[in-house]
């Protein structure tokens, strides 16, 4: 069994100006100790498919409206907030973009990894205090014991991430899910702290959900990858097939912008060289989302009319859409022709 | 944070000094003069006796630094109206009943105002939240003096539950903060909510959120106590507020406090007792204020450092 299954998972924030369906149709599975990269651009679900498998999205106005999220076989949207925050923190640890505003600024830093600790760990207050400061050693802070006492403003964005990072390893989950945990940071600290990320996955044996808009990142970091476009998965594959034979010509457009994934300068590109933006969420379009964008979609009128399904192309590698690059063989693909 | 305290102790000296400074400004401005009232009729060369004893024939500043004098060796001087009675006496006798009063007032604002206000937002659009927020609302609009009078007719008078009027035992001390305390409380509960719910969004109680901890921790450590920061910002002014505002409530409920005093005495043109109720005053609203700030920093480490 899988550790994390998401199954057909659809979350829609109901707001005045609409149903907004912000996740309409997200699927992955995640084996114990692997990596997922989930990438797309800015908007596109990342976060609220992440909020909704720790069911911290906010309701209202948001819902689950389909889906499952099994954890360990057990689905996650079935269980009552008390037993969620059982698995919180617990089992399932989650950081997130912003460090400055991550951590609560009126309690010390030790009193924020030793809560998690006692809460879940049932620790005294002198061995949670010992082992808190463990965990700062282990995300390398310099002066462990001495820090425990400080408040959040002494500490550097990327120290705080650090800090982050501790909290959710303090009581090894079995799953970490790292919501763009470098993109708030400087450029000069984001790679350590992807570093640190990945020794400590190894360390603790946990599996991650990394989550970012740096195809390089997920090149240097994932063992699988999920491309979300519009609030759905686009394509699921392990990280060598998806780079070396993408299907989508979303991820195609993605790669294309970064022809060569080692060189340094890789980081700083954005997904803007696809022609065109993504829909409106609230009233996206009625078959494929991608099509208005998409250069192969006058070839085929059937993905103007129906939604594309996820599809199994070959062993472990899926895709949306009705023009994979393996099935358009020997098709010039002309722009707009 | 001695350091801290002390500073703003010294700092105390000079807001006296201009609170002085601008109570006899306008003293002055406003005329008269506690002798040459018509009804009283006192003839000009007691009148000029009168004055010279109060010193009222020098020039202003020499009238200001004997005052400045006296205040400092805590001698208020004796009333010019008042027959035998000094400006000290009067202050003994009737001040701690206005402070208790307005006191009582403050925590009756803060112990109704703000869970309230935590309530509302805690369960925002709820028929909870609702309702209290229409309390809060009729309670800053209705002035204090239709309060008193309502809950005497219906308290008292009515259901005859406490006394109408007097400041002798507990059931004395009920209803007048009730009514004084209201519009603050009102104020303060929306406060409280608009803090809350602006906390409630923060990232960090998303990650406290995310690491499993129960709900009442998440609110008590990590919600409350940040929204309390601009509650007790206001809370400070406040106190000042329900101590001279408490005229009105001190006459209708016949409590013999400071604020009768206060306002006879500038009708009376009574100025020292004038001067002292009012270097008291700010004596006060200096304390409560560096309460405030000292309790600010308690809230929020990143004020107590930057004090340091
Ligand atoms: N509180 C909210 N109310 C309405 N819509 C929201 C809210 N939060 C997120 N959304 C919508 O959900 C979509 C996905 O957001 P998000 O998951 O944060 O994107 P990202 O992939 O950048 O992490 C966005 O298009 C946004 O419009
Ligand atoms: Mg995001």
């Amino acid at each position: 069994m899988a550790l994390l299954e998401v199954k057909n998972l659809h979350t829609h924030f109901f707001t005045r100006e609409g149903v907004v369906r912000a996740v309409d149709g997200v699927d992955f599975e995640l084996e114990r100790g692997r990596t997922l990269g989930i990438v797309g651009e800015s908007g596109c679900g990342k976060s609220v498919t992440a909020l909704s498998i720790m069911g911290l999205i906010p309701k209202p106005p948001a819902k689950i409206v389909e889906g499952q999220v099994l954890f360990e076989g057990r689905d996650l949207t079935e269980l009552d907030e008390g037993e969620l925050e059982d698995v919180r923190g617990r089992h399932i640890a989650m950081i997130f973009q912003d460090p400055m505003t991550s951590l609560n600024p009126t309690l010390k830093i030790g009193t924020q990894l030793t809560e998690t600790l006692r809460r879940h760990l049932g620790m005294s207050k002198d061995a949670a205090r010992k082992r808190a400061i463990e965990l700062l050693e282990e995300v390398h802070i310099p002066n462990a014991a001495a820090r425990l006492d400080d408040y959040p403003h002494r500490y550097s964005g990327g120290m705080r991430q650090r800090v982050m990072i501790a909290g959710a390893i303090a009581c090894n989950p079995k799953l970490l899910i790292a919501d763009e945990p470098s993109t708030a940071l400087d450029v000069t600290v984001q790679a350590r702290i992807l570093d640190l990320l990945e020794e400590l996955r190894k360390a603790h044996d946990m599996a991650m959900i990394l989550i970012t808009h740096d195809m390089g990142v997920v090149a240097e970091a994932a063992d699988e990858v999920a491309v979300m476009y519009a609030g759905q998965l686009v394509e699921r594959a392990g990280v060598q097939d998806l780079f070396d034979r993408p299907e989508h010509p979303y991820t195609e457009a993605l790669l294309g912008a970064l022809p060569h994934v080692d060189e340094e300068h890789v980081r700083e590109s954005r997904l803007t060289t696809i022609p065109g933006r993504p829909p409106n969420l609230v009233d996206p379009p009625e078959a494929c989302r991608f099509g208005p964008r998409c250069p192969y979609a006058s070839l085929n009128d059937s993905c103007t009319q129906v939604e594309p399904q996820l599809r199994e192309l070959r062993k472990g590698h899926w895709v949306r859409s009705a023009h994979p690059a393996s099935e358009r063989a020997g098709v010039p693909a002309e722009v707009g022709a | 944070m001695t350091k801290f305290v002390v500073r703003r102790l010294v700092w105390t000296i000079p807001v006296v000094l201009l609170v002085i400074l601008l109570t006899f400004t306008m003293m002055k401005q406003i005329g008269g003069n506690p002798f040459r009232q018509t009804e009283r009729a006192v003839p000009a060369s007691i009148q000029r006796n009168l004055e010279r004893k109060f010193g009222l024939d020098k020039p202003w500043y020499v009238q200001y630094a004997q005052y400045v004098r006296n205040v400092f060796t805590f001698d208020l001087g004796p009333s010019m109206v008042l027959r035998g009675r000094s400006v000290n006496a009067i202050v003994k006798e009737q001040f701690p009943r206005s402070i208790q009063l307005g006191g009582l007032a403050m925590l009756f604002a803060l112990v109704v105002g703000v869970p309230l206000g935590a309530v509302a937002a805690l369960k925002q659009n709820s028929t909870a939240d609702y309702s209290a927020m229409v309390v809060s609302n009729v309670g800053f609009a209705v002035p204090s003096f239709l309060v008193a009078t309502l809950l005497i007719y219906f308290v008292s008078l009515k259901w005859g539950l406490l006394p109408t009027s007097g400041w002798a035992t507990w059931r004395h001390k009920i209803l007048p903060p009730i009514a004084l305390g209201l519009g603050p409380m009102a104020y303060f509960a929306r406060l409280a909510r608009g803090s809350m719910l602006e906390t409630l969004q923060q990232d960090y109680v998303r990650t406290a959120r995310a690491k499993g901890l129960r709900w009442r921790r998440v609110v008590v450590v990590h919600v409350l106590r940040n929204s309390l920061i601009p509650v007790v910002t206001a809370a400070g002014p406040f106190l000042g507020f329900l101590i001279t505002g408490s005229f009105i409530i001190e006459t209708i409920f016949a409590i013999p406090g400071i604020g009768r005093y206060y306002v006879v005495s500038v009708q009376a043109r009574d100025l020292s007792v004038t001067m002292g109720l009012t270097v008291i005053l700010a004596l006060i609203i200096v304390v409560a204020n560096l309460i405030v700030d000292i309790l600010y920093g308690l809230l929020d480490p990143r004020t107590r450092e930057a004090r340091a």
